[in-house]
Order: C-alpha cells, then sequence, then structure tokens
C-alpha cells in the first residue's frame, strides 16, 4: 500500500449501440467529456494520454491524432494497438507508469462507428478483395476464404475434440449474458433467449451458431487512471488495481501454438498472483465474449475451472445472475455492443459493479472483479484485477 | 470444395505477395513442389518462412517436406458472400499439421465437408495460381 497505488476514478461510455451521427473521433471525445465528469477532474489535470481505434485504418498513429484532436499535453504516452484486449494492457501499463511517477492523471479514450460505417458484413467476409496480393504473415492465410468466426470456430472444434466439450454449453454463456442485456436500456438485444434459440440461429462456421458470435455496434468509452493520493478529493471512491498482466502466443491464427489454450494461462496466473487475490475470491468476471468459445478458454486459462473442465464449469450456473461469480454483467460483446475492440467495456463494467453502481444488474457485495480481454484470433490476452479497496 | 472448381475459381483470390522470406517457397510451389524450412542449428522445422529461425534465432535451410498431415481442426464457412468463395459455399478450410510438426492454413478439398474429421490424414495437392505462387490444397490421403 502506498501514496502512488494506480487507480481508477472516472469512467464514461459514448452513445451505443448505434450513434449514426458520431464518427469514431466523436466517440472518443464523448465518453472523455463523461469520463471527467464522472471523476470529477478537468481535461487540464491530464498528463498521460492512451488511445486506440480511429478508424482511419492505419492504428499505428492513433494515438497523436487523438492527442492533438482532444489537445491533451501529455507528458506520457502510450499507443499500443493488440485488438480488442489493448484496454486491459492499457491498465497494466499505466499502472506501472503512475507508479514510477511518470505521470499522475492517465486518460484512456476509445471510439469506433464500425456498425454506421461498414455494416454488419465484417465476422463473415473474406479481408481482403479479389485479385488483390497480400503481404506479411497474412499472406499464408489470405487465399483460403477464411471468416473472423472461423477462426474462432477452428478453436472450438479442436476444444469439443480433446474435451467433449458440446454446443450447448458454449450456448449457455450467450443465454447467461443476455439475461444481464435485459437489464441495460442501452444493449442492443435484451429479448430472453434460450440454448435451443442458440442452436437453431444460423450456422455461420461451424461450430459456431451466429447467437455464439458478437454483435457489431458502434460505440466508445473512457476510463481515467490516478494515484490513490489524488483520488481523495475526487468525485467517487477509488476502484484499485491490485494486478495487471498481458500475455501474447500468436497474432494470425494458423501459428496458434496449442488451439484450446490462450496467452490467459500466462498473464491470469501472473495478474492474479500481482493481487494476491484467487480465482475463486473474484465476485463478478468481465470476461471478453467476441464469441463463446472465447470466454470458455478464458476462464478456464484464467484458472476459474482446469483445462477441459469449461463446459461443466459454465452449465454450472455460477455465472449467471444470482450465480457466485455473475459472467459479463453488461450485457457483454455477446448482446449489449461490440464496436471491434472492446475491453474498454469491460473495465468500465468491472468499475461500475465495483462502485455499487449497477442498478438491476448489481452483484451483491462486489469487491473484487477482474477483466479479461482477448485481442486478435485469441492472440493477444490481458487480465486486470480490480478491487474496491487497496492491497 | 472440388479441386477443379477451385481452379476455375483460383483468380478470384487474394493471393500472397512473395516477400525475401517466402519468394522461395511460393516460387517451388508454383512448380509443384512444397518446401518448408528447417533450422541448421536446432533442427526445428518452421512454417510460415521467416528470415530467422524463431526458435533460437540460427540460420535456416530448405527442405522438402513429405506433403502428408493430419486435419488438427478446422471450421466449415456456411455464408461468405464474396465472389471467390460464394460458388463453393459450404467449405472447409482448415489448419492441417504436417508430418514434419509445422502447421498452415488450407482448404480440405474433394471430401464431403460433413465428413471431416479432426485427425484425419492428407495429402497435399498444389495448384498453380500465377508465375510466382501455386497454394497448397490438401485432400484426404490416398488408401
Amino acid at each position: 500500500m502506498g501514496s502512488r497505488d494506480p487507480v481508477i476514478v472516472g469512467i464514461g461510455w459514448s452513445d451505443y449501440p448505434v450513434a449514426p451521427e458520431l464518427d469514431a473521433m466523436e466517440h472518443h471525445a464523448m465518453a472523455l467529456r463523461r469520463a471527467l465528469a464522472d471523476s470529477g477532474l478537468q481535461k487540464s489535470d491530464v498528463d498521460g494520454y492512451m488511445c486506440a481505434g480511429t478508424g482511419f485504418g492505419n492504428s499505428g498513429d492513433d494515438a497523436p491524432n487523438m492527442a492533438e484532436y482532444l489537445r491533451i499535453n501529455h507528458r506520457w504516452l502510450d499507443g499500443t494497438s493488440v485488438g480488442g484486449s489493448t484496454f486491459e494492457f492499457y491498465v497494466q501499463h499505466a499502472a506501472a507508469a503512475i507508479e514510477a511517477g511518470m505521470c499522475d492523471v492517465v486518460l484512456v479514450t476509445y471510439g469506433s462507428d464500425m456498425l454506421s460505417r461498414m455494416g454488419r458484413m465484417l465476422g463473415t467476409s473474406t479481408f481482403v478483395g479479389a485479385s488483390a496480393r497480400v503481404g506479411g504473415p497474412s499472406q499464408f492465410e489470405c487465399s483460403w476464404g477464411n471468416v473472423l468466426a472461423g477462426a474462432y470456430a477452428m478453436a472450438a472444434r479442436r476444444h469439443m475434440h480433446e474435451f467433449g466439450t458440446t454446443p450447448e454449453q458454449l450456448a449457455e454463456i450467450a443465454v447467461g449474458v443476455r439475461e444481464y442485456a435485459g437489464l441495460n436500456p442501452q444493449a442492443q438485444y435484451k429479448d430472453p433467449m434460450t440454448v435451443d434459440d442458440v442452436l437453431s440461429s444460423r450456422m455461420i462456421a461451424d461450430p459456431l451458431h451466429k447467437l455464439d458470435c458478437c454483435v457489431i455496434s458502434d460505440g466508445g468509452g473512457a476510463f481515467i487512471m490516478t494515484t490513490r493520493e489524488r483520488a481523495r478529493d475526487l468525485a467517487k471512491p477509488p476502484v484499485f488495481v491490485l494486478g495487471a498482466a498481458g500475455a501474447q502466443t500468436h497474432w494470425t491464427i494458423s501459428q496458434m501454438p496449442d488451439f484450446t489454450t490462450t496467452a490467459a494461462a500466462q498473464c491470469g496466473p501472473e495478474a492474479f498472483a500481482r493481487a494476491g487475490v484467487r480465482p475463486e475470491d473474484v465476485d463478478t468476471i468481465q470476461c471478453y465474449d467476441s464469441f463463446t468459445i472465447t470466454v470458455l478458454m478464458l476462464l478456464e486459462d484464467m484458472g476459474f475451472c482446469k483445462k477441459g473442465e469449461g463446459g461443466p464449469f459454465v452449465e454450472s450456473g455460477i455465472l449467471r445472475r444470482g450465480g457466485r461469480q455473475p459472467l459479463n454483467t453488461d450485457g457483454g460483446g455477446l448482446s449489449a455492443c461490440h464496436p471491434g475492440m472492446r475491453g474498454i467495456f469491460l473495465i468500465n463494467e468491472a468499475v461500475r459493479q465495483l462502485r455499487g453502481e449497477g442498478g438491476e444488474a448489481q452483484v451483491p457485495g462486489a469487491e473484487v472483479a477482474v477483466a479479461c480481454g482477448s485481442g486478435g484470433w485469441l492472440s493477444t490476452i490481458a487480465t486486470v484485477v480490480l478491487g474496491k479497496e487497496g492491497r | 470444395m472440388i479441386i477443379d472448381e477451385v481452379a476455375d475459381t483460383l483468380r478470384l483470390r487474394a493471393l500472397p505477395q512473395p516477400d525475401h522470406a517466402s519468394r522461395f517457397y511460393w516460387q517451388c510451389a508454383a512448380e509443384g513442389r512444397l518446401v518448408i524450412q528447417r533450422c541448421m542449428s536446432c533442427g526445428q522445422f518452421q512454417f510460415y518462412p521467416r528470415s530467422l529461425c524463431a526458435s533460437c534465432a540460427g540460420e535456416t535451410e530448405w527442405v522438402n517436406a513429405s506433403g502428408r498431415g493430419t486435419l488438427h481442426t478446422y471450421t466449415i464457412i456456411r455464408q461468405n458472400r464474396s465472389e471467390a468463395f460464394a460458388p463453393l459455399s459450404p467449405y472447409a478450410v482448415g489448419i492441417v499439421e504436417l508430418d514434419e510438426g509445422v502447421r498452415m492454413m488450407s482448404n480440405i478439398v474433394d471430401c464431403d465437408v460433413e465428413a471431416l474429421h479432426v485427425d484425419m490424414a492428407l495429402e497435399v495437392v498444389i495448384l498453380k495460381a500465377a508465375d510466382d505462387v501455386g497454394l497448397p490444397f490438401w485432400r484426404p490421403a490416398a488408401g
């Protein structure tokens, strides 16, 4: 415990899941204003900045572009961009920078107009057009007609083969998350659904059905980190970053070393060890749910159950509303929103729960939450353990 | 996906842009030969081709691959509206584990997609796609 312990003091969301009047930069800006208002800080207090996602195509310069647009006077900047888990990596990076005294108030923003700009074809279309030439590692995958969902489907297939995981068990994940979406007025899909609904939805890429796949949305978010000391006179009680760690096994899917194990097997235990808590101490799990199989594998790899036992684990009801460790209490990417890189929503929802601001979706007595992001194709994983109290 | 139909629509597919490390691989495939890299220091095979051994940073050499492998995992794509793949749907995209231990993505051809199963034996069948590129497809192994 120290005065520079990293904490989260402000969270905000832009309008989601559909906001055709906003471009990606406006999502960043709207989320920033709401996170500042939530924290009680002024924009001029910000001296560290991280961001990803502008829709310009070249993500390498998102951070300087947005720092200019938002006119952030930073002395510490990070534009790491590793897909959906980017914002869990950011917590790790910002925590280190804050503890080291490199900056005092770090702003993180994200914004995407993916639905309004690109439509709903993303997950089921090939990545490049006919007769194009593709360089880099993608040159070894570009010719086979694979789609985004297909990469995850190949992990699901291997998991089923090795461990007997069933389509029903995967569907249970989507059904439980949908129940929470029903409590989120902004969620893209709110109607209750059943395992049969998932199994009877169109097959996209065997063995994944349409309702095993996340939605496609617009949306953005922001959060603000500072020191325990600085948080003392801010608007709301801080949420403590107890531990954060990231890892990577591959980037392109055909390089995945083990199709049933993600890098959460490395960074999950590391984050828990830093936090000094065990998976069974977690009161609510905010887990990247690009596809149902993503959740199953991340839970196993973080140690919520043994490898291969994810199916029975999710069937036990432990992740449901009223269960011991409710999952994705905002309705997740499977039902609430998925603007492309959803990791920031996991952090914000974990903070909301630990503050007790969850409304109808509040997990009673939530004191420890975990957010686990997955980027790329089960490639870049980061785990963040947050607490209502400090270490 | 029958290999003859694939040949008819090959010109509609995105193709690799060979680079310094991969040019020999794609050129061999254009000539009907499957090659992979082996490290001259640690003996590790690797795919895709790189300018170093990704295990030990050593120098690599090219060796002929056996052209045999197993289906490590796969998916059946039911929906792809692109010109190259819509006529072929549903079709299989798989990860093939070569007998040498390396893996590559490909299409599994010349069989009923519903009859595919994990770990089934496969053999390579290479189609020339351009002067500088051949594409290794895989089909159920004969016998």
